[in-house]
């Protein structure tokens, strides 16, 4: 394996998606080339790095206005009939 | 939040309620999902107000077209979907181009174009270690931002929001060929950009060595 072909199964190997006969060979190549094998492991790291980095959290008044915007727009679409189950959302 | 209702209780349970009307179960699907939608927001507009937008946005849609949602895909999946679409829609918006999709066809497909890493380094410190820092988000925000908005998009929703790579072709209409590469070039650009800053220098390998086997 060619360091260009490991580039084009990077994807599958970092996703342990890559058949096990591939992979051996993935392996035994990243054993020999260190660049490959730091390349790999920055991969790694990238992908860790973004998806357990801080997230941002949606500001609590903006829920708050979100949830009304959305009961609003539901009570037009479902209004509410006498006898029927959504009485709850009656405002007084 | 209507806590009322069990947690337990599946996407699809809640969808089919929201279906035959209970407001409470559309209220708990609102809740699961807003927080990716608004995080995923964030991460490609960066502005708090448009991030407000797409996701109100997204949620109305979802009220809107409940009906014609058929359970093909997840619920989250769909509903990441139509926060994508409403993220590119501002992103055209910002740019004064027509709102058109991710078509396929604007950029060579193959392999050959992916490029390769040119600076090659250990990093300095752990992910764990630089996730904590300020300036590591600033960063991270920064070469998210340079990467073009499909891109950024097949990232985001591949490896941090955890899509599969056949739901992140289905959430942005396109194949699954077309999201591994892009996915490729995204994360390689991604993986170079934070190198040359958090690389150590002291590690650096030459890339010559490399580009040959
Ligand atoms: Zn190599």
């Amino acid at each position: 394996m060619k360091c260009e072909e490991l580039l084009a199964m990077l994807n599958e190997y970092v996703d342990g998606t890559v058949d096990p006969t591939v992979c051996a060979e993935f392996e035994e190549h990243m054993a020999g080339c260190n660049p490959c094998q730091v390349v790999v492991d920055n991969i790694r790291q990238t992908i860790t790095l973004y998806k357990d980095g801080q997230p941002y959290t949606m500001p609590v008044k903006f829920r708050a206005h979100l949830h009304e915007v959305l009961r609003q727009k539901w009570r037009e679409k479902h209004p509410v009939t006498t006898g029927d189950e959504e009485k709850s959302e009656h405002q007084p | 939040m209507p806590d009322s209702v069990d947690t337990e209780i599946t996407d699809a349970e809640l969808v089919r309620r929201a279906k035959a009307g209970e407001l409470e179960a559309f209220e708990t699907l609102t809740s699961r999902h807003e927080q990716r939608v608004f995080a995923l927001a964030m991460r490609m507009l960066r502005q708090e107000h448009d991030a407000e937008d797409v996701t109100q946005q997204t949620f109305l849609s979802v009220l809107e077209n409940l009906e014609s949602f058929r359970g093909e895909a997840s619920f989250s999946t769909w509903v990441l979907r139509i926060a994508a679409h409403a993220a590119l829609k501002i992103i055209r918006k910002r740019k004064g181009l027509p709102t058109v999709y991710l078509e396929e066809t604007t950029e060579p497909d193959g392999y050959d174009s992916v490029p390769h890493p040119e600076y090659i380094a250990d990093w300095s410190r752990s992910p764990d270690q630089l996730a904590a820092q300020n300036e590591v988000r600033r960063l991270l925000d920064e070469a998210l931002t340079r990467l073009d908005e499909k891109h950024r998009l097949i990232f985001l929703l591949r490896d941090v929001e955890g899509l599969s790579v056949r739901e992140t072709a289905e959430a942005l209409e396109l194949s699954e060929a077309n999201v591994k590469v892009r996915l490729l070039r995204a994360r390689l650009q991604l993986r170079e950009e934070l190198t040359r800053v958090l690389g150590d220098p002291g590690k650096q390998l030459p890339r010559s060595h490399h580009r040959h086997e």
